[in-house]
């Protein structure tokens, strides 16, 4: 059972969520991507209930940043059918054909779903401010006043609570990491993408970045699709480990039985390489 | 200089022609305006329609930009004053006439659709090279596409496409001197011509003419560098116009001084 979340008590991680009668959050059926002849997603299913925190760990190239950019809708699904929230994202069924959903059913989903990217991909012609009201004020017509406010606890809650009027560029890569994830949680997301976050960070600074997403984590129910490098942070903050290979889940588990004793040898193989760095 | 003898009479017939040349200078002024402001909303509009992901939009706008690139002003002009009044000769009670008979709104509309086919490449161009992240962001955001366009992509396209647009509108004013041929449109360069009965060519065109236009192409060119200074400011790169204009250098923020003595480091490398 999910344990009432209280940002009082910086409780230990709660179990993961059951993954009982309740429809997922996000289903994979059957995902395929390919880009052009190169098949990079092949016979994908997986589930994610609610709340539950899924890190993909695996070589570069092997599919996992492709699967957060499919549940973005920012890659075309050949193959397949994502559902979110048990609604199809991009394509449905209907009559035995795979016929792409409307645009407007998309975007009522896809406002769900927040992103933080590699490259934080601030607006460069927008204020920290600015930046961060944006969408819910003209995506999800928040009022103004509420959007503001929002975004000023927001600052606060990732350490930035006086740079609401200064411009990206003036900021350093982690700071605008801190913003980025920010604006995020700004649309309130059932469902928070992080793309290799920390990746363009000064190492110094990655920490502060992590510390406050184990934050977001232990204070609030959102489900996060996580892609990182960073092994200490997934075993953190993560309820299960999947581990990729060749656009192929190679195995799946609890953080603590996946890096403490892999089963496979592929597995073993990475997380050798990959910690051997520490 | 025997070359330079006539000159004071010359000045003197200048002076005779003044409230003539005014009237055309002003003439230039208003096609280069009007003219510069349809060319931009064409550009615009045809520029956002050549980077469409759709055939259906990008088709058309390639025929239309091709077809008003690949055609001479000249040629166009003569098409509009002379075969186009004829549909309304033949149809009597079309409506449009009172556009096809004035032949300044023609002018205008020669040029703004022969330099806004130019723009459209401009527009488009920048476009595609505001980064492939912020669109992504803007996705990410659940923004629609004029949205997007509006409030992210445009501004940061803009401040590249300003250089493009600045040549292509000192382009128009220069090319608002075919208009001349049009009936009834007495710009800078007809009244050149009379200046130059009483004068010679030497003086109305080589001297006033090229005066004339170097001042107007410069105040078009300095107004659009203070565009592309704003433009850069709010992108958060190079100082704001206050700094630029501030008659203490140590106003402007250090980063901000080193483009400019590079450019002055390359222009002298230029020479």
């Amino acid at each position: 059972m999910p344990t009432p979340t209280d940002p009082t008590v910086p409780a230990p991680r709660e179990a993961a969520p059951s993954s009982s009668a309740e429809t997922p959050v996000i289903e994979f059926t059957d995902v395929e991507k390919r880009f052009g002849d190169n098949v990079v997603l092949k016979d994908l299913n997986f589930t994610v209930s609610r709340g539950e925190r899924v890190t993909l760990i695996g070589p570069s190239g092997s599919g996992k940043t492709t699967i957060l950019r499919l549940v973005m809708t920012l890659e075309e699904l050949t193959g397949g059918y994502i559902f979110i929230d048990g609604e199809p994202l991009t394509h449905e069924e209907r009559n035995g054909k795979r016929v792409p959903v409307s645009k407007k059913r998309q975007k009522a989903l896809r406002t769900r779903i927040g992103m933080v990217f590699q490259q934080f991909n601030l607006f460069p012609n927008m204020t920290v401010l600015e930046n961060i009201i944006e969408a819910p004020i003209h995506v999800l017509g928040r009022p103004k006043k509420d959007a503001i406010e929002h975004a000023h606890s927001l600052l606060e809650q990732v350490g930035l609570p006086d740079k609401a009027d200064a411009h990206p560029t003036s900021l350093s890569g982690g700071q605008q990491q801190r913003v980025a994830i920010a604006r995020a949680l700004a649309m309130d997301p059932e469902i928070l993408l992080l793309d290799e976050v920390t990746s363009a960070l000064d190492p110094e600074v990655v920490g502060d970045v992590l510390n406050i997403l184990r934050e977001v984590a232990d204070t609030t129910n959102v489900t996060m699709l996580i892609v990182t490098h960073e092994m200490g942070f997934a075993r953190d903050v993560s309820h299960k480990v999947m581990m990729f290979d060749g656009g192929r889940v190679v195995e799946e588990g609890h953080p603590d039985k996946i890096f403490t004793n892999p089963e496979h040898e592929r597995t073993q193989k990475f997380l050798g390489a990959v910690l051997g760095h520490n | 200089m025997d070359w330079f003898e006539d000159w004071p009479q010359y000045f003197e017939a200048l002076n005779n022609f003044s409230e003539r040349l005014i009237d055309g200078l002003l003439t230039t002024i208003q096609l280069t305006l009007l003219g510069g402001a349809l060319a931009f909303v064409v550009a615009v509009v045809l520029g956002l329609m050549a980077g469409s992901p759709s055939l259906w939009v990008r088709g058309p706008a390639r025929v239309i930009i091709e077809f008003f690139r690949g055609i001479s002003l000249l040629v166009l002009l003569f098409w509009m004053v002379y075969v186009l009044p004829l549909f309304w000769m033949a149809n009597p009670g079309l409506p449009g006439e009172d556009f096809v008979r004035n032949n300044f709104l023609i002018g205008i509309t020669a040029l703004g659709i022969n330099y806004g086919a130019y723009g459209a490449e401009a527009v488009r161009a920048s476009l595609t090279t505001v980064s492939k992240g912020q669109w992504e962001a803007t996705t990410a955001l659940s923004m629609s596409w004029p949205h997007k366009m509006r409030r992210i992509i445009f501004p940061q396209a803009w401040a590249l496409m300003i250089p493009s647009l600045t040549n292509l509108w000192v382009h128009l004013l220069k090319g608002s001197a075919i208009v001349y041929i049009l009936p009834g449109i007495n710009d800078l360069t007809f009244e050149l011509d009379n200046l130059r009965r009483p004068t010679d060519i030497w003086f109305s065109h080589a001297f006033v003419g090229l005066v004339s236009y170097f001042i107007l192409a410069l105040i078009l060119t300095l107004f659009m560098q203070i565009l592309e200074a704003r433009a850069k400011h709010k992108l958060g790169r190079g100082p704001s116009l206050r700094e630029i204009l501030s008659p203490d250098p140590k106003a402007a923020p250090p980063d901000a001084a080193v483009p400019v003595q590079q450019d002055a480091a390359q222009a002298k490398e230029g020479k």
